[in-house]
């Protein structure tokens, strides 16, 4: 009987997990596919603000300490071989390709993610949601879509900031303070970085994330639990979902795009 | 805040993007948009390429003229066909220059260095440089250095 017990548990969790990504899937479909709506241009204007621009601060200011870390421990490595000149590259290369998508969309996630599920959590407790859809108004078309494509919209551009003011803040420390040559600092970084198999494949990376981390922001929101413990645990599991998401995705992606 | 406030920020907020992009593409990756795109081929045979690739720099006196556009192996000569790209404003390169592979510092990356001859006629599109010098291999260097020695 304990054996039959625990197949039945382990079916449950099968179906429950099943039916969270069927939800979930249903929710981007209905809102991102089936209905194209451009009446709902100011709405997404809106959210790219209250994701997008709000987040600015925390991603620039990530961004130049990343950068001039990075620039300080490469100086002290690459300046035993006697190749402080490589700087510019290695650093450019890891900001562009890894770092840069991938910080700024964990950055995007405590900051914006979470904002987007509390927000629609709260909604839902108050049942705004309920009463928008009483009215006539469908709540996946004004509320849950204009989130979508704001995140997918800001995030890459979020991720480019991130690089170039880590390079800048890498260019800082390497070249004026340290004393790289700045010639060679900006030569070997451009001969050595191409757009389209290094710069190209980081912006789809950081779209791919963008889309993600939305996704589940609003996933979560829409399907809490209409209570206060309900909302805080959505919250919680939006930052932590998507930045194992994240994680685990810059991994498959790098392994399909980078031939390995 | 005003919708309008809104707007113009959002609005700054693409261009921030916007230039990002511009700066990843010129100051970073070195991408020139449509600079320098006019080159004509000339082709090239070498018995070892070394460590060649596709987009090494191909130069006349240490100035950059062109790059590496293909590399394919001959079927019947079993030597290594270089096809380059040089720049059109370079049109003036004497048919008998030689091209030589060599090496960029100690360690660095292969390029191939054009030495300029003395021919009144130039390169035309779809030549080929008789004249080579394949890429010198340090194993086959220090081989012949240990002959010398016994």
């Amino acid at each position: 009987m304990d054996l039959l017990s625990a197949l039945r548990r382990l079916g449950r969790d099968s179906l429950d997990v099943l039916s969270v990504f069927g939800r979930a899937s249903v929710i981007w479909w209905e809102a991102i596919w089936r209905r194209p709506h451009f009446a709902n241009l100011p709405l997404v204007i809106k959210q790219i603000y209250q994701l997008g621009v709000l987040s600015v601060v925390i991603v620039v200011l990530s961004g130049f300490s990343i950068g001039a870390v990075l620039a300080l421990q490469g100086y002290n490595q690459l300046v035993k071989y006697g190749s402080e000149s490589a700087l510019g590259l290695g650093v450019a290369l890891v900001l562009v390709m890894e770092i840069g998508p991938v910080v700024s969309a964990l950055l995007f996630a405590g900051r914006a993610g979470s904002a987007v599920t509390a927000e629609i959590g709260l909604m839902k407790a108050t049942e705004q949601l309920s009463s928008m859809e009483m009215i006539g108004v469908d709540p996946l078309q004004r509320i849950v879509a204009p989130r979508l494509w704001a995140g997918f919209i800001s995030m890459p551009i979020l991720a480019m900031m991130f690089s170039v003011v880590g390079i800048w803040g890498a260019s800082l420390v390497g070249v004026d303070w340290l004393g790289v040559y700045e010639g060679a600092f900006w030569a070997t970084m451009q001969d050595g970085v191409d757009f389209k198999s290094h710069v190209l494949k980081g912006i789809i990376k950081s779209v791919v994330f963008g889309l993600v981390v939305t996704w589940i922001a609003v996933f979560q929101g829409y399907d809490t639990q209409p209570t206060s413990e309900g909302i805080a645990a959505s919250t919680t599991r939006t930052v932590v979902y998507s930045s194992v998401a994240v994680l685990v995705l810059d991994f498959f992606l790098t392994l399909v795009m980078f031939n390995f | 805040m005003q919708i309008r406030t809104i707007e113009i920020v959002v609005g700054a907020f693409m261009l921030a993007g916007l230039i990002s992009l511009a700066i990843l593409a010129v100051r970073v990756s070195g991408f020139a948009v449509g600079a320098n795109t006019d080159t004509y081929s000339v082709y090239a045979k070498f018995e070892n390429i070394g460590g060649l690739v596709v987009r090494s720099k191909v130069s006349v006196a240490g100035v950059y003229v062109g790059q590496v556009a293909e590399i394919t192996l001959d079927p019947k000569t079993f030597q290594a066909k270089v096809r380059m790209d040089i720049q059109s404003e370079h049109n003036n390169i004497p048919k008998d220059s030689t091209a030589a592979i060599l090496t960029e510092g100690l360690l660095g990356g292969k390029y191939i260095g054009l030495t300029i001859g003395a021919d009144e006629q130039s390169l035309k599109d779809g030549d080929e440089i008789i004249d080579t010098q394949s890429a010198i291999v340090l194993e086959d260097l220090i081989g012949q250095f240990l002959m010398k020695q016994i």
